[in-house]
């Protein structure tokens, strides 16, 4: 294998991981909110099937990707109703809806099952292309993968360089102390739930549209958990969590190598394969010896890179808000 | 600020929280609000502060009504209020806990912050340093940061709820000379504590609860019994327990020292007889519930011997595991029944198996819903043998937990027997009590219901400050003596012994 056949592999790594990326940070951002919307799985599902139905009916990509969007917040506005007015079990809601939605999609997309429909055209972004390795990883796939980038990096700022981000980290952690300080929980919950539900339904346009162009049963079975994983493996933290979307996206690119490659192994241990290796790194990222094995740096300089890679679910995740 | 609240209202279900409560705080003191836990002090200062609305009466703030409906609105009209518990966002870093709910573009400007942080924190001494994370703060610190950041919102009133508790001693005073530097600057503070020494210290003047209501209202120093009796008020009851006490000894202590890092008391040496009940009486969190844990084995004492009598003579328990205390037949009812004494989701039922010793791998249905049933009727618990417990009432929760109480004990150590229980269920407790009593069992509570002490000891032992008092007999015991010894004026060993030189006293 030569250089520029690994700098393929990268390039495709990179694009296929752009629904994922959609889908876990529109995740990091709900669950930043102190909402868990489990139904991601059966979100990115219908939101696939629904953005290609509406971009078949319409020929338009953006109209399937907002209808996709649309549908990802409706389904968060049932979780948010449920999670944040009823104060019921956020992981009861979400996991019925899962299967719900999932079943929803074999049985509303029946109609359109392999048909050809339209697919987000492939852009080359001028200039920038031309450089040299970083051209050709990043900048010669189309728009909805240059969308990720810039959604990567402006959720990242908005999150640790605003003001409005620092509330919505605040009312994830202690509702009530951000109450105290004039947030309005309520309000803001449902907001954040139902923007990150967008773009979970936009991460599922994303295959039906993009990467696994048309609709079939089950055509992104497994991605909805693991951008579950994802954001926890990511720490709540947009880069990192588009980090992990990009290393499953490697994974799941050395599967495919892998599969062409040795054929005497049956080609189902291949499509597996990354989903086990992914929660295998989850489990070893995830676990406190790293902080160990730092116990010899120095207590200053210790703080900052403990900082980095501890990981901590926000205080409130999952909990109802009290206002007494 | 001068505040002002008038004929404040608040109720919580059945429980009068605040009841016509008018309290006036001049512009430039500091004024304590004194009180029991539950004399409704943290209601009436939430009201202010617009964590609970009121239902009926007015605040004014420099003499112009106010709408307080929000925390927001009260910081915006200036006031400001430190929580018992910090509101704030431990995994964040000090610097990003001062940014929150300020105002401003929508870019957060950290170096500004930084700045505006650096100068409040060291205007009033504290050092805090900004890129700290909260979590790893003590509590003192917590309350500097959030003092610095109510400041920082243009605050004219700060109120603090029990700010003393959980901090040490240093961070205690630089507190009291933060708030007298805030008090000489114009401000107004809101001092509230159930601890009469720290109020003394600190405050011009003081307003008393009880029960929900304003009891009193006096410029300090003033002498401390008078708080006292203001405090908890009235004449004490008659007793009503009847003789029960015998001439063995259940529970010997020889020079006896409890306590955990922060706090160690003497109790020296204490025989309690079967059929006795001592009272531990005191401010809560003066050592009450250490003494109890210590003598149910939970908690081991930092010195000295605990033994208790059996059958084979004395035993000494000081270092022995919990269970053995339990197999020594010492039962402990702890005040927070559904935390520590019950597990409110399981039935009344499945407690009987739980208590039960049972070899087999299986429940006996039908044995232990007799034990149940057999329980609910001789307690008299309002619930079925499948009623989960927390959905029991807390007086039958009570019953409940008396009735899981194996039958013979030879001690009973109960922490706020009949906190929250109406009349009827505290009569009915005491009766069962007592009809232990009466078959030779000892009894230890801790209650800060002083008619309740009055009513059913032997002997009283006062904590106080760090120190725990001689038993006193409940007939040599009067109003104020009691109070005194609250108050922090405690009758030890040393002082009964210079006072009775002929050794009159019998410990």
């Amino acid at each position: 294998m030569d250089f520029s056949q690994i700098i393929v592999i990268l390039a495709t790594a990179i694009a296929t991981a752009t629904p994922l990326v959609f889908a876990s940070v529109g995740e990091t951002i709900t669950e930043r909110a102190g909402v868990i919307n489990l139904s991601t799985e059966g979100t990115i599902m219908l939101a696939a099937m629904v953005g290609f139905a509406a971009a078949l009916a319409t020929g338009s990509v953006i109209a399937g990707l907002a209808a996709a969007a649309v549908l990802g917040a409706l389904v968060a506005l049932i979780v948010a109703f449920g999670a944040i007015t009823l104060k019921q079990s956020q992981i009861a809601i979400g996991f019925v809806l899962a299967l719900l939605c999932t079943d929803l999609s074999s049985f509303l997309g029946n109609p359109i099952v392999l048909i050809p429909g339209p697919t987000v055209p492939s852009l080359k972004v001028p200039l920038l292309q031309n450089i040299p390795l970083l051209g050709p990883l990043l900048f010669q796939s189309d728009l909805l993968v240059y969308a990720s980038y810039v959604l990567i990096v402006l959720v990242w700022v908005f999150l640790y360089h605003t003001r409005p981000g620092l509330v919505l980290r605040s009312i994830g952690e202690q509702p009530a102390a951000a109450f105290a300080r004039g947030s309005h929980v309520v309000r803001q919950r449902y907001f954040y739930t139902l923007l990150g539900g967008a773009l979970v339904g936009v991460g599922g346009a994303a295959f039906s549209l993009d990467f696994k162009a048309g609709w079939t049963y089950h055509l992104t079975a497994g991605y909805g958990w693991i951008a579950l994983a994802i954001v926890i493996f990511g720490g709540w933290n947009p880069l990192r969590a588009a980090l992990g979307c990009y290393l499953f996206g490697i994974l799941q690119s050395l599967a495919n190598v892998a599969q062409s490659n040795i054929q005497s192994v049956p080609t189902q241990v291949f499509s597996v394969a990354p989903f086990v290796l992914m929660i295998l790194v989850l489990v070893l990222t995830s676990g406190d010896w790293l902080e160990r094995a730092l116990a010899f740096i120095p207590p200053t300089a210790r703080r900052s890179i403990l900082r980095t890679i501890r990981t901590r679910a926000p205080a409130a995740l999952g909990k109802a808000f009290e206002q007494d | 600020m001068n505040v002002q609240l008038q004929h404040i209202n608040k109720h919580f279900g059945a429980v009068q929280a605040n009841q016509d409560v008018s309290f006036t705080v001049r512009a430039g003191t500091i004024h304590g609000l004194l009180g029991e836990n539950g004399a409704g002090k943290s209601t009436l200062v939430k009201v202010l502060s617009g964590y609970i609305t009121r239902d009926s009466g007015t605040i004014l703030l420099d003499g112009l009504s106010a709408e307080v409906k929000t925390p927001a609105d009260a910081i915006h009209a200036g006031v400001g209020m430190l929580h018992q518990d910090p509101l704030d966002f431990p995994p964040m870093t000090v610097l990003d806990n001062f940014m929150i709910g300020r105002a401003g573009g929508a870019f957060l400007n950290s170096r500004a912050a930084a700045r505006e942080f650096k100068m409040l924190s060291s205007r009033f001494k504290f050092s805090l340093d900004a890129n700290e994370t909260i979590g790893t703060l003590t509590m003192g610190e917590r309350q500097q940061l959030e003092i610095i950041r109510l400041l920082s919102l243009g605050v004219r009133t700060l109120i603090l709820d029990e700010p003393t508790t959980g901090i040490s001693a240093s961070q205690k005073a630089a507190l009291f000379a933060a708030l007298k530097v805030l008090a000489a600057q114009g401000r107004s503070v809101i001092f509230v504590s159930h601890k009469l020494e720290d109020v003394e210290e600190l405050c011009d003047e003081v307003t008393v609860m009880r029960a929900g209501r304003v009891v009193g209202n006096m410029p300090i120093p003033c002498p401390t019994s008078k708080l006292v009796n203001l405090m908890f008020g009235r004449e004490l009851a008659t007793p009503v327990k009847p003789a029960t006490c015998r001439e063995d000894v259940t529970l010997g202590t020889e020079g006896l020292v409890i306590g955990n890092n922060r706090l160690s008391i003497a109790i020296g040496d204490l025989s309690v007889h079967g059929g006795e009940v001592i009272g531990l009486a005191g401010l809560e969190g003066s050592g009450q519930s250490i003494f109890l844990l210590t003598c149910a084995g939970v908690m081991h004492p930092i010195a000295g011997r605990l033994l208790f009598s059996s059958p084979h003579g004395q035993v000494d328990m000081t270092t022995k595991p919990y269970h053995r205390f339990q197999r020594a037949g010492i039962g402990y009812l702890p005040a927070d029944r559904l935390r520590e004494g019950l597990i409110g989701g399981l039935t009344i039922q499945e407690h009987v198996v739980l208590r039960t010793p049972s070899p087999g791998l299986f429940v006996d249905r039908k044995r232990t819903h007799a034990v149940a049933d057999g329980a609910i009727k001789a307690y008299n618990i309002h619930g079925h043998t499948d009623t989960p417990v927390g959905q029991l009432s807390g007086g039958n929760q009570q019953r409940t937990q008396l009735a899981l109480l194996p039958q013979a004990l030879s001690l009973v150590l109960l922490e706020h027997p009949t906190r929250g229980l109406d009349i009827e269920s505290t009569v009915w407790v005491w009766q069962q009590l007592i009809s232990r009593c009466r078959t030779g069992s000892a009894i230890i509570f801790a209650s800060s219901d002083l008619d309740e002490i009055v009513q059913y000891s032997d002997r009283v032992i006062v904590f106080s400050g760090g120190r725990a008092s001689v038993p006193i007999s409940i007939a040599d015991l009067t109003a104020s003596r009691l109070g005194e010894m609250i108050g922090g004026n405690l009758e030890t060993i040393s002082k009964v012994a210079s006072e009775h030189p002929n050794g009159s006293v019998k410990l």
